[in-house]
């Protein structure tokens, strides 16, 4: 049984989520108005920010297909969003079309989103969890379904880690959910980093304070640590593009312009 | 449910489009430049393949269109669509396609008219795509917010469950203290309905037993200044019976912090506030008699000074009765408090309806307290009234006890005194009472007052007089009769007490008997004095003075004496041949007693023991055969009330020659205190007293003086 919080919190559309700013970036339209103008401001000061989201995409879309090739079925994918464009399970599914993905998110008008878009898909489900309280997000059901021992499970945290402040010991959380994994289990993750853009990391953060989840990009070092006790697979924690790329030909000269520091590690 | 989202992904079954030709039709964009143009854009998170099958599906459709001799505008708007459907959605996009439409032959209206039916497909997919997810998105945050709000509800059903079934009494008032809501266990509290409760004002809710500063701290409350505030505090029920509850009342503030609510929350905690009365009530009072107790008495003593009308008087009447002891001795304790609790009685109900508080001050002590006293008659009245109550006996079990009492009365104004002083003072009248005979009351008399308080004021302060150095020895010497020479001193110690000015040894050591304070105060003065004449020994030689100690009685039966004697005597260095001890007659009872053999020893270690005061005692001269004594000194009495010449004084003369002779024939010296002139000194002389000691030979005085005398003696008779 869930402790019931005292008063639930209010539905805010006047303050910028980040999700439905994600959205933005992306070219959809699943967003008010509160979403486009910090996310046309963020534009304007960092005009990276959709190729950046795009190469992001890319890098699930990467990490995923991978991960399906190598025969993996059970995906727990947190802080999914609004997962209309290239979402885990048809990426997944492309290989094996049995794969099962537990969508998490704390986002009220994400989740409701994603269960609609997901009505229909019996292998598909959508939990309201919160990634700092780890122990709650295990607790459920659908989570603890997906995690039963068995089968190996990809656990991705695609630009999600960055929104657990320090207060918040984003490193505790990863440790919990690595301790809940299945032998064999994945983790893919993307982390916005501090080395990448330095010129850019304040304002970009200062930003986000709008927002219910604040951002907090960190150093490489920091980043690899999340990666404790899981063993990187080739090429190991890089910038965006660099990860396996679809034509070695188009990583661009500069990836630390994408920020992002990626990699894909499997559980023994 | 919105379009399914498009895929990018390698479409594994679907079999391959045509391919495009090799070469590019006017108007229609070179493959590897448009490929390039939608990598540039959303292509670059798509899977190569998809950007590929993307890149021959539009451009075929593009050729389609071109291919009819009337442009068809169909296949071209497809294309747009198609793109919008993969998310290509910049409008940035479209004006770089446009540009490519266009840069076959530039101003052909053929192309111009192909870029515009692409850019209308574009955009009608777009415009399709945007209201569709527009609407999508507003749907879930309706879903959304209709969850957050059921949320709400379920909260506040828990909230709305706890109000109800809460033990405790919770009620909501606005700031202005108009009640909104109350709960059962609040109406159970009150014993009153919701309805009687909502609508009525906090402030109508005052009790005069409101704690101080309640309702300010309630303002403070009300007006945001504090956040809560907790008091115990007494409601009227609707029939003004008093329910005491434990109250917390708490602010509700809104958004922008204003208080808009206060809650309260009460518990009920009359059978506590009961109990605590009761506790109260027994610690005020004696269990046995019911009657106020001693803490309880002088609480309101206290209270009769604390802050009195000027000229106001008050009285004590101090009981105690008399013959107590023998009931409660010969009937036993039962009885005894049987009979203490029927005195309790007769005095409250007699001396109650005169509006004074009788109160039991322990064992058969009772004190009434007269407040506003309009003077002595009335106090003494009190203390008839006491005296008649008790007069007739009191019938317990068959018996008819009598039982009298005795009564200190002080009765003064308020300013004139303390409650501490007047309280001894009352205590100190009633012993006069006692000591006159009982069955009597006895007024306060300041002037004896003064004297029992100094008695008094002696016992409480001795205990550290020693410790901070209060006494101090004065030396009286002994002279030879023959010749007039210093042939001893007495040493005979002075406190200077700091509120009484210097006392003798009769003024306080009676009292150091008594308390016990004798027995470190007797071993000072024998250090001190032993060192002193060991000193004069060390200068004067053979020329110093012998010492006279005095002991006491208590002194004599304490069994280290003679190991404190020889301890002294040693780490002096005095010869035990100079101390001579004085004891009283009534020191030695008898041949059996153990004190004897203490001075037996003493005598053996060298030390001479002298009788004091001999003749004023019950003299039963058997006792001289048995004790080591060397020496007898007749009391001061004897001689210095030879004043008058008659008959009285040739017999006193005869009295004091019979018992220099008496001494004489037991082998003693004599000494004759209390000479104090020279007729007197030539008369015990010439009938062979040895020594004299008086104010002629010389007052009590510092070692100095008797430095002095020793150095005249020596230079007279050089």
């Amino acid at each position: 049984m869930r402790r019931p919080s005292w008063v639930p919190e209010g539905m805010d559309l006047d303050r910028p989520a980040a999700a439905r700013v994600y959205d933005y970036y992306l070219g959809g339209s699943h967003n008010f108005a509160a979403d486009r103008e910090m996310a046309r401001e963020a534009i304007e000061m960092w005009p990276d920010l959709p190729l950046i989201m795009r190469a992001n995409r890319a890098f699930l879309r990467r990490a995923v297909t991978y991960l399906a090739e190598r025969g993996f079925t059970r995906f727990l994918d947190i802080g999914s969003g609004i997962p209309t464009f290239g979402a885990v399970h048809e990426v997944a599914r492309a290989f094996r079309p049995d794969s099962r993905v537990v969508y998490v998110d704390n986002d009220p008008v994400a989740v409701a989103h994603s269960r609609l878009l997901l009505e229909d898909d019996e292998l598909s489900t959508v939990v309201d969890a919160d990634l700092t309280d780890p122990a709650d997000l295990l607790a459920r059901p659908e989570v603890a379904d997906l995690l039963a021992p068995g089968e190996p499970v990809a656990l991705l945290l695609i630009a999600v880690l960055h929104f657990v402040t320090d207060e918040q010991d984003p490193e505790g959380i990863v440790r919990t959910l690595r301790d809940a994994l299945p032998a064999g289990s994945a983790l893919a993750l993307c982390h916005a980093s501090l080395e990448g853009r330095p010129d850019q990391t304040e304002t970009h953060q200062a930003l986000y304070s709008r927002t219910p989840t604040p951002m907090t990009m960190r150093s490489v070092e920091r980043i690899s640590g999340f990666f404790d006790g899981f063993r990187l697979v080739e090429p190991g924690l890089v910038y965006l593009p660099q990860w396996r790329p679809d034509e070695p030909a188009e990583v661009s000269e500069n990836p630390e312009r994408m920020v992002g520091v990626v990699g894909v590690g499997l559980l023994p | 449910m919105t379009t399914p989202p498009p895929s990018d992904l390698p479409d594994t079954t679907a079999p391959s489009p045509p391919e495009p030709p090799v070469r590019a039709a006017a108007g229609v964009p070179d493959a590897e430049e448009w490929a390039r143009l939608l990598r540039s854009s959303q292509g670059a998170a798509m899977h190569p393949d998809a950007l590929h099958r993307l890149v021959s599906r539009t451009t075929a459709l593009l050729h389609e269109a071109q291919a009819t001799p009337l442009l068809d505008p169909g296949p071209a708007a497809e294309a747009g669509a198609a793109l919008v459907e993969a998310q290509f959605t910049d409008p940035d996009l479209l004006a770089r396609a446009i540009g490519l439409l266009h840069a076959g032959e530039p101003g052909q209206p053929v192309l111009a008219e192909l870029a515009g039916a692409f850019a209308a497909g574009w955009a009608g997919a777009l415009r399709e795509r945007t209201l569709q997810e527009q609407e999508a998105i507003r749907f879930a945050a309706d879903t959304a917010r209709r969850e957050a709000e059921r949320a709400l509800r379920e909260s506040e059903a828990r909230f709305r469950a706890l109000f109800e079934s809460a033990a405790i009494g919770i009620g909501i008032a606005d700031v202005a203290g108009n009640i909104l809501a109350v709960n059962k266990a609040m109406q159970d509290i009150f014993q009153v309905s919701a309805e009687e409760l909502q609508g009525r004002r906090v402030t109508d809710l005052v009790h005069p037993e409101d704690s101080p500063g309640v309702w300010e701290a309630y303002e403070e409350m009300v007006s945001g200044k504090r956040e809560h505030i907790s008091f115990d505090k007494p409601y009227y029920r609707q029939g003004g019976e008093v329910v005491w509850t434990h109250l917390t009342n708490s602010l509700i503030r809104d958004d922008n912090g204003t208080p808009v609510y206060q809650v309260a929350m009460m518990e009920d905690v009359t059978d506590r506030y009961r109990l605590q009365e009761r506790l109260r009530h027994q610690a005020n009072h004696d269990p046995l008699t019911g009657l106020p107790n001693r803490s309880a008495f002088f609480e309101r003593l206290e209270a009769v000074f604390d802050s009195p009308e000027p000229g106001a008087r008050f009285g004590l009447c101090y009981v105690d009765l008399d013959g107590f002891k023998v009931v409660n001795d010969s009937l036993g304790h039962e009885m005894g408090d049987q009979l203490l609790a029927a005195v309790a009685l007769r005095l409250e109900s007699a001396l109650r309806p005169l509006g004074h508080m009788v109160a039991r001050l322990g064992g058969d002590e009772f004190v009434v307290l007269l407040e506003n006293c309009r003077g002595e008659q009335e106090a003494v009245a009190a203390a008839k009234t006491v005296l008649a109550a008790l007069s007739k006996p009191v019938p317990i079990d068959g018996h008819r006890l009598a039982v009298g009492a005795s009564v200190g009365v002080l009765e003064r104004p308020v300013a004139a005194t303390t409650p501490l002083a007047a309280v001894r003072a009352a205590d100190l009248t009633l012993y006069r009472a006692k000591e006159e005979g009982r069955g009597r009351w006895t007024l306060f008399d300041p002037q004896r007052n003064a004297r029992s308080v100094s008695r008094y004021a002696v016992s409480v302060r001795m205990p550290v007089a020693l410790d901070r150095g209060e006494f101090f020895i004065d030396y009286q010497p002994l002279c030879r009769l023959d010749d007039g020479s210093l042939s001893s001193v007495e040493a005979l110690v002075r406190w200077r007490h700091p509120q009484l000015g210097v006392l003798g040894p009769d003024e306080f050591i009676g009292t150091a008997e008594e308390t016990g304070l004798i027995m470190p105060l007797g071993r000072w003065v024998l250090e001190q004095a032993c060192g002193q004449a060991a000193d004069w020994v060390q200068r004067f030689g053979a020329r110093a003075p012998h010492l006279n100690v005095n002991l006491a009685v208590r002194q004599l039966r304490n069994a280290g004496l003679v190991a404190d004697i020889d301890r002294i005597l040693r780490t002096t260095g005095l010869d035990p041949k100079r101390l001579q001890l004085e004891i009283t007659e009534s020191a030695v009872m008898g041949p059996e007693d153990d004190s004897l053999r203490a001075l037996n020893s003493l005598v053996d270690m060298g030390v001479s023991l002298a009788i004091d005061d001999f003749g004023t005692g019950w003299s039963n001269l058997a006792y001289l055969r048995d004790l080591p004594v060397g020496s007898l000194k007749i009391a001061g009495s004897f001689v210095s009330d030879l004043k008058d010449s008659g008959r009285e004084q040739v017999l006193g003369w005869r009295i004091v020659s019979g018992l220099v002779s008496l001494a004489h024939t037991l082998g003693l010296t004599v000494t004759a205190e209390g000479v104090e002139n020279a007729d007197h000194a030539e008369r015990l002389r010439s009938m062979g007293c040895d020594r004299a000691q008086g104010w002629y030979f010389g007052r009590p005085s510092r070692p100095e003086e008797i430095v002095k005398r020793i150095l005249e003696s020596t230079s007279e008779r050089n």
